[in-house]
């Protein structure tokens, strides 16, 4: 993207908002969550869990079904709000900035934050360069150079060889793997600091699972990557970091340890996490 | 089913090489194990031919019984049980049970198919007689008694009609969708009350909307009979059917795309405006239709509140206008054959207008189909044309809650 772009963003994103986020560059960032717990209506689910998630890098959360994983990556962008009986507390700080300050709107951090979801979710009713720009749109942002934005998207994610011929053609004609590159194009396409997958890779068949990780490790290089697996494999081939979450019966979620994948994966402290990235659980 | 069962892929597909006979025929026949053989043609009409001479003989010959009603009930029953002897004795008893069972339901779809193709036939029949270009273009202006029946028409009436429900459309139109967004987009507490009110709605007799329109708009305003207050009556019918059927369509799209929208940082009225609308388009002229279904063919509001006319009466807001409907029920209890005739034509004309409406709006919301000239008008009208993946809606694709209520549309095919 150009200079004039960046502007065009960059003004959209001041205008308005008197949160710091509505001002924050476009550039990838750093998340930190402290002291998060979460609840759906009186029950914890999420106990104290703090996780630096650094700078272009990749990090996985890893753990067994209802471990609070994906509560905790909902929380990172603000989606876990829209459930109705959802509560949390804690901070997240992007970039220095807490995004649950009440100055924050939820829209601006989103903005910064993009999300990918576990099925494939292009807009039905859009064809395949509207399902890229449809973040743009939503939020008003003028002024840019839409090819420019559509190829760069794209080819990020992998997809632009495929696609660029049928650009006109609905989302929801390709196939299963190449819907959900669209959706991580739709994501990037607004210039979040951080992406956010939740199991993005569980509807689909090795081929395209191989073919997103590989976006993964690419995209990393311009943003952050948060991504929820239950494929440890998967989270050796992607990952820089990796938090282990566990919940005990009855219990809330915690994070049992976390650190560099290498180091969890070869040398974890807790005999926990060994069961677990061992296979013996879970 | 059927298609999971198809052993062999179909014949073009397979090279043959083999020099033996039976190999390559077993080959060439692609397999349907469920599909209706001419065999099981011959043991139908044969059921159906000799349970009718059965009924016939009883009913004529050894019983002193009358009545086609009767005969034909007994005629269906005896040809079910002979239709599942039949099978028992040449096939198991699973074929036997599996084509009792699907007669009875057939029997069942037919018997709800039966009047509406009846009342078709009547109302062509008594109409077609007077149909001619001509009544399209001229109206019961200076027609008396004496004079001849073809020189009536109703143009004024199609004109009231479309004005009314035209006018009904537009307002009850755009509160419905509002009011089903209210229910299924944005909640809260009074998401339950409303529902119910909505439901409540959809009983009000067609009477008590024309008494109402007439009493709080020609009565307390002391304005006169007019289009205008005949659209207020339909809209009020109009209004709780387009809701249900939007909210019906409304909660077949998946909530994963309305939180692919907010992820994307989009405001809640955007998430409606162009996620949830969009993708249930298909669904929503559906509703829609339904809605305009309805409320076009009311007589009762009409007679308070448009009152009729013979004249043409193009501006809407102002005298009494004709309305087709309105028009058969006040020709049909004239004493002249000429002007009961005149009556089914207009109930003709209105079959007709309303056909012509679904088709056009069915073709302009457009179906799966591609190509084509319409399909390019179309894409150029609306921004997209629908292609839902399969695994985003529920009921497998975007017109599951179409499905629903669909019987009454005739569908392109797919």
């Amino acid at each position: 993207m150009t200079v004039v772009e960046n502007n065009a963003i960059k003004k959209k994103r001041s205008v308005g908002g008197a949160g710091r986020l509505d001002a924050m560059e476009p550039t990838a960032g750093e998340i930190n969550a402290r002291g998060v717990y979460a609840w759906f209506g009186k029950r914890l689910v999420l106990e104290n869990v703090d996780l630096l998630m650094e700078k272009r890098k990749v990090t996985a959360l890893i753990g067994p079904s209802g471990c609070g994983k994906s509560t905790f990556l909902r929380i990172l962008n603000r989606m876990h709000e829209t459930i109705p009986i959802a509560q949390l507390a804690g901070e997240v700080e992007l970039n220095g900035v807490n995004i649950y300050d009440p100055k924050e709107r939820a829209a601006a951090a989103r903005r910064h934050i993009g999300m990918v979801f576990q099925r494939p979710n292009p807009f039905p009713a859009m064809t395949i360069e509207e399902n890229v720009l449809s973040g743009l749109r939503f939020n008003k942002i003028k002024g840019i150079d839409t090819e420019t934005v559509i190829e760069e998207s794209l080819t990020k994610a992998g997809l632009w060889n495929e696609v660029k011929n049928r650009l006109k053609e609905p989302g929801g004609g390709l196939s299963g793997g190449q819907q959900q590159r669209l959706c991580i194009a739709r994501g990037l396409a607004l210039r979040p600091s951080v992406l956010l997958m939740d199991e993005p890779c569980s509807a689909l068949d090795p081929t395209s699972t191989r073919r997103i990780e590989q976006t993964i490790q690419e995209i990393s290089e311009d943003v952050t990557v948060v991504i929820v697996t239950h494929n440890m494999q998967q989270a050796v081939r992607v990952s820089d970091y990796c938090a282990f979450f566990l919940a005990a019966e009855n219990e809330p979620g915690r994070i049992i340890e976390a650190g560099e994948t290498t180091q969890i994966f070869d040398h974890p402290v807790d005999p926990r996490t060994n069961d677990y990235v061992n296979g013996r659980f879970g | 089913m059927v298609d999971q069962m198809t052993v062999k892929a179909p014949p073009e597909d397979i090279e043959i090489t083999g020099e033996d006979q039976d190999v390559k025929e077993r080959k060439l026949k692609p397999l349907r194990p469920k599909e209706f053989q001419p065999v099981d043609f011959l043991i139908f009409g044969l059921s159906v031919l000799s349970t009718y001479c059965i009924t016939w003989i009883t009913f004529k010959q050894l019983t002193l019984l009358s009545g086609a009603l009767g005969f034909v009930v007994v005629w269906a029953v005896l040809f079910i049980f002979c239709y599942w002897l039949v099978n028992r004795q040449l096939f198991t008893k699973q074929v036997a049970i599996d084509r009792f069972i699907a007669s009875i339901v057939s029997l069942g779809a037919f018997l709800m198919v039966l009047p509406l193709i009846l009342l078709t036939i009547f109302v062509i029949t008594r109409g077609w007689a007077l149909l001619s270009p001509h009544v399209f273009t001229s109206t019961q202006q200076g027609v008396s008694i004496l004079s001849k029946s073809q020189t009536a028409g109703v143009a004024h009436a199609i004109v009231g009609t479309l004005e009314q429900v035209g006018l009904a459309a537009l307002i009850g139109v755009p509160a419905a969708i509002l009011t089903a967004i209210f229910i299924n987009e944005i909640g809260g507490r009074f998401t339950r009350v409303t529902r119910v009110v909505v439901t409540a709605m959809s009983g009000t007799p067609a009477i008590v909307a024309g008494i109402f329109i007439y009493a709080i708009w020609i009565q307390a305003f002391h304005q006169g009979y007019s289009g205008f207050a005949g659209g207020l009556a339909l809209a009020v019918l109009l209004l709780p059917t387009v809701t249900r059927g939007t909210e019906e369509v409304l909660k077949v799209v998946h909530q994963d795309l309305r939180e692919a929208s907010i992820a994307l940082a989009a405001p809640e009225w955007r998430t409606v405006w162009s996620v949830v609308l969009p993708t249930a388009r298909s669904g929503l002229v559906t509703a829609i239709l339904l809605g305009i279904a309805v409320s076009i063919g009311e007589t009762a509001p009409l007679l308070m509140t448009v009152f009729g006319n013979k004249v043409m009466n193009a501006n809407p807001f102002s005298g009494p206008q004709a309305a087709l409907p309105l028009m058969a029920f006040q020709q049909i209890k004239l004493p002249l054959q000429s002007e009961i005739n005149l009556g089914y034509t207009a109930a003709l004309v209105l079959f007709i207008l309303v056909f012509t409406i679904f088709i056009l709006a069915r073709l302009l919301s457009g179906g799966r189909k591609r190509g084509g000239g319409f399909s390019a008008l179309r894409s150029r009208i609306f921004t997209a044309s629908v292609g839902s993946p399969a695994s985003l809606m529920n009921e497998g694709n975007a017109d599951g809650a179409e499905e629903a209520f669909d019987n009454i549309i005739s569908r392109e095919t797919e």
